[in-house]
């Protein structure tokens, strides 16, 4: 239990040591870094709670997809950071009030808070027992069963995604010869070739 | 010094504030602000599992799985759109994009 104790407060700590840096630091880069230090601890912490498959697929799409997306823009983008940190200062009283108000009301939200006593009979699927059935098996039992609309729309939601990423960011540069597949069907051999008679000596003008 | 429901949620908490408190902080920098946007999405993972694990209901690791999968298309959308604002104007300062403001 003690070991429990120290791993949470080393994953905790670090999370939110790592989220400080991530929105206060000067370079974007380093900010990107730190996030994926963020990600990597939150991953920490869902493994302590049980859920080792939420960890790994946040390990996995945030660390290797999103982070190294941040990463991309970042250093692709031609920006003066120092520029748009001027004024880094302006928004912090205002900021740190939102802010603490925010987190005193959560505060106290959690302090005076209990687990009803009917939640036992509502719970909807249990957890399997660890020992019979692991984490990623009982997630798929349910997520590709009862829940299989909503992993078909998240399949959605990603594709939509993705098309329109593509779309945003594909150019087409005019100076740039491309295949057209549907012109070059539709040629035949009228269009194509040309029969000329020459008289011999004369040569074509 | 057991580790109970409420620490999970303090720590969650911590990170939604520092989340608001970044795109308060980072104004003018649109990258920034998506990142924030990404850690309060975490803080709301947290919430879901922890409440997941110690109510020991698995609906809400499926629920956690969306929420995931959502933030991943918002980020991927968010930098496109990024990139092809830079594309145009050449700046990505937030103050700078009004050109829908008439």
């Amino acid at each position: 239990m003690i070991i429990h104790a120290i791993f949470f407060y080393l994953f905790a700590g670090i999370t939110v040591a790592s989220a400080v840096m991530v929105i206060t630091s000067r370079n974007p880069v380093h900010s990107v870094l730190f996030l994926i230090l963020a990600f990597v601890n939150a991953a920490g912490l869902f493994v302590l709670l049980g859920a080792e498959f939420l960890a790994w697929i946040l390990v996995i799409v945030y660390v290797g997809a999103v982070a190294v997306l941040f990463l991309f823009v970042v250093m692709m983008l031609d920006v003066d950071f120092a520029e748009l940190r001027q004024g880094f200062l302006n928004y912090l009283p205002i900021g740190a009030l939102v802010g603490i108000i925010m987190f005193t009301e959560l505060v106290v939200v959690l302090g005076a808070w209990a687990i009803g006593p009917d939640v036992a009979k509502a719970i909807t699927v249990p957890i399997p027992p660890a020992s019979d059935v692991s984490n990623t098996q009982a997630l798929g039992l349910v997520l590709y069963t009862r829940y299989v609309y909503f992993f078909q729309a998240a399949g959605l939601i990603l594709l939509v995604a993705m098309v329109g990423a593509i779309v945003l960011t594909l150019q087409h540069k005019p100076n740039v010869k491309r295949q057209s597949i549907a012109n070059q069907v539709a040629r035949n051999r009228a269009a194509a070739i040309e029969v000329v008679q020459v008289k011999s000596g004369q040569g074509l003008s | 010094m057991t580790i109970g429901l409420g620490h999970y949620l303090v720590v969650a908490a911590i990170l939604f504030t520092l989340g608001i408190f970044g795109i308060f902080l980072n104004r003018k920098n649109v990258i920034i602000i998506l990142m924030s946007i990404e850690l309060i999405l975490l803080s709301v993972n947290i919430n879901l599992v922890a409440f997941s694990s110690f109510l020991g209901d698995i609906v809400g690791q499926v629920y956690a799985l969306i929420v995931l999968t959502v933030a991943a298309a918002e980020a991927a959308i968010g930098l496109a759109i990024l990139v092809a604002y830079f594309r145009n104007r050449g700046s990505i300062a937030v103050e700078d994009i009004n050109l829908m403001k008439g």
